[in-house]
């Protein structure tokens, strides 16, 4: 059976748990975890791209308000204007300060509205270097979470140099010197994504997915047909596992069966236990060690030999 | 005495026998037919008036792309151009229905190894570092063997301190090679913070098309931004774009007449005053050092 048919019937069995007696519902309980167990063992590329963009899925300020304390956030780029699509700020993470940059999506549609549906503009991108030079003037780490579909493709965008702003950011976060750790939460699309994930330590949730564009793209553009998706999917080794092969992807944060939603503290406490490790090690390495790492983690990315 | 100097003498020629068999590929001399057509107005020229035109209609001035080789010879002084790193290989082979077999029919009939030629040359008597990148190969897009490429010779130039150009010309990044192309994107520009930091210049010039990983990495983080006229730049595509905004988009949007009047390029150069700007920004960067 598919991830999705089981899924249904596993909301189905949920509706009839809510009125039935003790017995029935220990039973429906057992079956639930049957289910579960069956399509969770096995998930192919696709399904694992649905759980990604799942609705119930936590989103990245939920993330922000259980990891840090004491947010401030702060707006615009000194330039042009305010982008949504970004949270920019500074927090407490266990007493210690640190800033904050964050894709986010948004949960209502009228949120949805305001973040562009997590997809940034070249302001975004100016925003998030002007707040990590920000956070080198004060010698804080840098948290980023990555959480979207790629760059806003806009006239507006274009305009502003949205290649530019992408390019500026790949470029500036490398000779940073602070610690830079970045958190896949959910979709990692394109150069949109890369331009918050040139750190030290790049974690990325289970069933995240993180690609060079969404597979609805590549489908279309390379097979000019949009419904082979699934093949798309599969071959273009977008999920955590086959990034953490390559050595894109440093540590993958397990997820229970179903996703982060069906237990969001447990995904969130390794995140913690992971921010608390990388961060101490990387606050006491030697800065020039940190920044040749850095570097030597991009450089050794598609070797080639002669 | 004198036949031990012979002797070293020898030697020092095996090996620069040894070197110029690794620097110098020979360069099989395409076969051009001897008339021209433009294929905007279609009008027909003679190839060596055309060539001397810098390949520029005359008629309708529509600026014709060039191949990597083509821009080399109007570039620099010569035969000064060495190439360097022109085998690489990747290690893993893409799962791409088809790929490797694409690469391997381009290699064969455009007689070079990626969408990127690398190499040392003297401009004017000032050594650069150059890449020049070719459209004909997989629209220029960049895949593994190019982000290596241009990284291993952006490391050169910091290592040797030389001032580097870079021609772009590329859909973006390589969607047959997966993640690992999207990557090249910030080894690229990781490459080039070095450049900067060391102090040195670097001209990136742009031509048609620059678009997508290529436009929002290393081909907008020139010290110099120049561009070919009438080229296409920009990151996002016009269809994809025009899609989702749902509103008319200017005719010259994403041409590098539209970049220059944003303020994302220095100048607009004209193809015949490539060299001779080129040779006039190194002067004053040579005379400007400390």
């Amino acid at each position: 059976m598919s991830w999705s048919k089981t899924e249904e019937k596993i909301l189905l069995l949920r509706e009839k748990l809510e009125n039935c007696s003790k017995e029935e519902a220990s039973l429906i309980k057992k079956e639930i975890e049957q289910l579960k167990k069956e399509a969770y063992s096995h998930l192919d590329a696709w399904d694992i791209v649905c759980l990604a963009r799942h609705p119930k899925r936590i989103k990245s300020m939920d993330l922000v308000e259980s990891l840090f304390t004491d947010l401030f956030e702060q707006k615009g780029d000194r330039l042009y204007g305010e982008d949504g699509a970004l949270w920019g700020g500074i927090g407490s993470f266990l007493g210690k300060p640190v800033t904050i940059l964050a894709q986010r999506k948004g949960k209502t549609l009228q949120e949805n509205m305001e973040c562009n549906f997590g997809m940034m503009n070249p302001e975004g991108y100016r925003k998030a270097l002007r707040l990590a030079k920000q956070a080198e003037k004060f010698n804080r780490p840098i948290i980023t979470i990555v959480d979207t579909s790629g760059a806003y493709p806009g006239k507006g965008a274009e305009e502003r140099g949205q290649a530019e702003a992408i390019a500026q950011c790949l470029k500036q976060f490398m000779t940073l010197n602070v610690p830079v750790i970045t958190i896949v939460l959910s979709e990692g699309g394109s150069g949109g994504a890369l331009a918050l994930s040139v750190s030290d330590h790049i974690m990325m949730f289970e069933n995240a997915i993180y690609s060079i564009l969404s597979p609805e793209g590549f489908a279309s553009i390379l097979w000019k047909d949009e419904t082979r998706v699934k093949e798309a999917a599969k071959m273009m080794e977008l999920t955590s596992k086959d990034l953490y092969l390559k050595g894109i992807v440093d540590q993958i944060i397990k997820e229970p069966l179903g996703g982060i939603q069906e237990n969001p503290n447990y995904c969130i406490e390794q995140v913690r236990q992971g921010l608390y490790e990388q961060l101490n090690k990387l606050q006491t390495q030697n800065e020039k060690v940190r920044s040749k790492n850095r570097y030597e983690k991009f450089r050794k990315l598609g070797a080639c030999h002669e | 005495m004198n036949s031990a100097f012979k002797e070293r003498k020898d030697r020092l020629q095996v090996f620069r026998d040894y070197r110029e068999k690794l620097l110098s590929k020979p360069i099989k001399k395409m076969n051009h037919p001897d008339t021209w057509q433009c294929n905007k107005c279609e009008s027909v020229f003679n190839y060596q008036e055309i060539s001397k035109h810098y390949f520029v209609c005359p008629h309708c001035q529509h600026v014709h792309a060039l191949t990597a080789q083509q821009r080399l010879d109007y570039i620099c002084d010569e035969n000064s151009f060495i190439e360097t790193f022109h085998s690489l290989k990747r290690v893993k082979k893409s799962n791409f229905p088809g790929y490797e077999n694409k690469i391997l029919k381009l290699q064969e009939t455009l007689n070079m190894n990626e969408a990127v030629v690398s190499g040392v040359a003297k401009i004017g008597t000032y050594r650069v570092a150059l890449c020049v990148m070719d459209n004909r190969f997989l629209m220029g897009s960049m895949g593994e063997v190019v982000g290596e490429k241009i990284t291993r010779h952006i490391e050169y130039a910091t290592k040797k301190k030389l001032p580097l150009i870079i021609f772009s010309c590329s859909g973006g990044a390589r969607m047959q090679e997966g993640i690992l192309s999207l990557m090249q994107m910030a080894k690229t520009s990781a490459a080039l913070a070095k450049h900067d930091e060391a102090g040195l210049l670097y001209i990136s010039y742009l031509t048609h098309p620059t678009t997508g990983g290529v436009s929002a990495s290393f081909a907008m983080l020139g010290d110099i931004q120049l561009s070919e006229p009438q080229c296409l730049i920009g990151f996002a595509g016009k269809r994809v774009i025009q899609s989702t905004v749902n509103e008319k988009l200017p005719d010259d949007f994403q041409t590098a007449e539209f970049l220059e009047k944003k303020g994302f390029l220095d100048q607009i150069v004209e193809r015949e005053n490539m060299r001779s700007t080129c040779i006039q920004l190194l002067k004053i960067h040579e005379r400007g050092k400390k």
